[in-house]
């Protein structure tokens, strides 16, 4: 019985590294979600991007941490584990400036109504009415925390305080693709048609997974995104003229 | 020269599959790939081809084909009864099938995921650098009846007929099992009855993933319903909800909040994919160390495999001899396998 490889290096908490089976391991900088730990991991992935280190197969974030997948025949566990520690040492990641090359998205959005059923139920949670949410939502400057559950499909965080609402304790009905749900301070665009316990408040026509084409990923982790409301008139309008899978948006870079 | 393989009869849960798609998990899109990584590789070493080609996946059961022009077949994974033109074929062997002929496969004898190989490939278009159908993320197509699939050129045609002996891993058995991101999170108690359980595969399960059934208390952390997200990977051994266990295959989903007791070593997978509902299966944990010791690179196993084949022999009796095991147990595969949503 050897779970116990798992643990963390003795003297530290965080960053801790964790062996994830026979070819990966975790870099995680926190176990809640808070935009520093957000910003270490996307800078840090940033790094191991330009430091191109021989044996690395992938790099991924999720929220709070980095995954590395190596090949364990031409870089041992040790040597990454060395590698990692001394990139670690080296800076102050909680402090670090996020990756360049980030975009900053402007997505089209109807709220409430059909477009987003739950809208009246989630803004009584988040304790304001109907509208303050929707400019409360529709103002906010999000980044794209991961992309995760399925391809292409951003968590984008982090909302006020207020809206640190949980998801329902069931699935909701289908929700429909490119619509827009929030629970936990974050907002999912979602990329297909699924059962969800988020709560459906918008629905945009940015579909972030297409697989025939070229860019089959629109968003990246790290690109920002702002959902500025549209109405139905205009919503129709701009899927009418679409043939992008973009709905309307437009992106430019962070500068 | 290339030509097509031409479907007659489909079974419901076919598709062209290789080793997927590494590299997208930044995206959100797991690798996907064959269930049965092992055999895709003895396709490949029996046709004395790139283990990179794509094969047929048969899931349960298979269908019936035809070629447009003379083909090498191989025949690997869950054993299913298999004919062409009426005259059965040898699994994890190579054989020729001629222009016309009909090539039966029916249901599996042993295990779930059976894979037809063809000399040259099947050379359906890429997307993202792999022919692997990912139903999940809706990448590619199911196989249908009247369906075409275009097939590569086959440089190694004259090659006399070769037979790979393959160990039985359609019976379940213990997994090796290696820590992973909430490992540390389970105690100790918890860590010692998983490894004491005896485990059996339920009828829920498919691409992404097979459930568990055991008796006893679920196998659950402090904090079970309110772990942050983390990355999830094939292998990995996700009490779900309040502690039912499921093993991650190819199509899982990339992040997850359950938390993961561990996960297989890569090597023992083939053993969870192939396990039919019913199946024993039993968890211990090891070292990396360990692990990488008895773990060979995929080339090292191209390279064994490549070793242990023999001349197949078309003795009427040695061919009985040949077929022998898959009369053994004779358990069908159920039909759950469709693209459900866990």
């Amino acid at each position: 019985m050897n779970a116990e490889t798992s643990k963390s290096d003795p003297g530290r908490e965080f960053p801790r590294l964790t062996n994830i089976g026979l070819s990966g391991i975790l870099v995680t900088f926190s176990d809640e979600l808070s935009e520093p730990a957000n910003r270490a991991a996307l800078a840090f992935r940033a790094r191991l991007g330009t430091e191109s280190w021989d044996g690395v197969e992938e790099t991924t974030t999720s929220l709070t941490s980095v995954y590395i997948r190596f090949d364990p025949s031409h870089l041992s566990h040790e040597a990454i584990r060395k590698s990692l520690i001394a990139l670690i040492e080296s800076e102050d990641w909680f402090a670090s400036s996020l990756p360049r090359k980030r975009r900053l998205w402007h997505i089209p959005t109807v709220y409430g109504g059909s477009f987003g059923p739950q809208l009246p139920d989630a803004a009584a949670l988040a304790q304001m009415s109907a509208s303050e949410a929707i400019s409360q939502i529709s103002s906010q400057r999000l980044r794209v925390l991961t992309i995760g559950f399925a391809p292409g499909q951003p968590y984008l965080g982090t909302l006020p305080e207020a809206w640190d609402i949980p998801r329902q304790s069931g699935l909701s009905a289908q929700i429909p693709a490119c619509a827009l749900a929030v629970a936990i301070r974050q907002l999912v665009l979602f990329t297909a048609q699924t059962p969800t316990g988020w709560r459906h408040i918008a629905q945009t026509g940015f579909q972030g997974f297409r697989p025939e084409t070229e860019t089959p990923f629109a968003l990246r982790p790290g690109d920002e995104v702002m959902f500025p409301q549209v109405n139905e008139e205009a919503f129709a309008n701009i899927l009418a003229g679409d043939r992008s899978d973009n709905g309307g948006a437009v992106w430019e870079y962070i500068k | 020269m290339s030509g097509s393989l031409i479907v007659h009869q489909a079974g419901p849960a076919l598709s062209v599959q290789d080793f997927g798609r590494p590299g997208y998990m930044a995206f959100g899109l797991s690798q996907g790939g064959a269930a049965d990584r092992l055999a895709l590789a003895e396709g490949a070493a029996l046709l004395g081809q790139g283990p990179e080609l794509a094969a047929l996946e048969m899931a349960g059961v298979g269908g019936t084909f035809e070629a447009s022009q003379d083909i090498r077949i191989a025949l690997t994974g869950a054993p299913m009864t298999a004919s062409v033109d009426g005259q059965p074929l040898v699994w994890n062997a190579t054989q020729t099938v001629r222009a016309g002929q009909r090539i039966s496969i029916g249901a599996a004898l042993k295990g779930i995921y059976g894979y037809l190989h063809i000399g040259g490939g099947i050379a359906t278009p890429q997307q993202l650098g792999s022919r692997s159908h990912h139903i999940v993320a809706g990448i590619g197509a199911p196989i249908k009846p009247g369906m075409n699939l275009p097939i590569g050129a086959d440089p190694n045609f004259e090659r006399p007929d070769q037979r790979l002996p393959v160990s039985d891993r359609f019976s379940g058995g213990t997994l090796r099992v290696l820590p992973s991101a909430q490992t540390h999170r389970f105690s100790k108690a918890e860590i010692t009855r998983f490894e004491s359980t005896e485990f059996i595969r339920t009828p829920r399960g498919n691409r992404q993933g097979v459930q568990l059934g055991f008796d006893g208390a679920p196998f659950s952390t402090e904090q079970q319903l309110s772990i942050l997200s983390e990355i999830m990977v094939t292998g990995d051994i996700q009490m779900i909800g309040e502690g039912i266990p499921f093993v991650l295959l190819p199509e899982c989903q990339t992040t997850g909040g359950y938390p993961r007791i561990g996960t297989v070593v890569p090597g023992d997978l083939p053993l969870v994919a192939q396990a039919t509902p019913g199946t024993r299966l039993r968890f211990r944990f090891v070292t990396v160390e360990a692990a990488l010791e008895t773990s060979a690179s995929s080339a090292q196993v191209q390279s064994d495999l490549k070793r242990a084949m023999q001349p197949l022999i078309r003795d009427p009796r040695e061919i009985r001899d040949l077929l022998s095991y898959q009369l053994i147990g004779g358990v069908t595969a159920g039909m759950e396998l469709g693209a459900d949503d866990d």
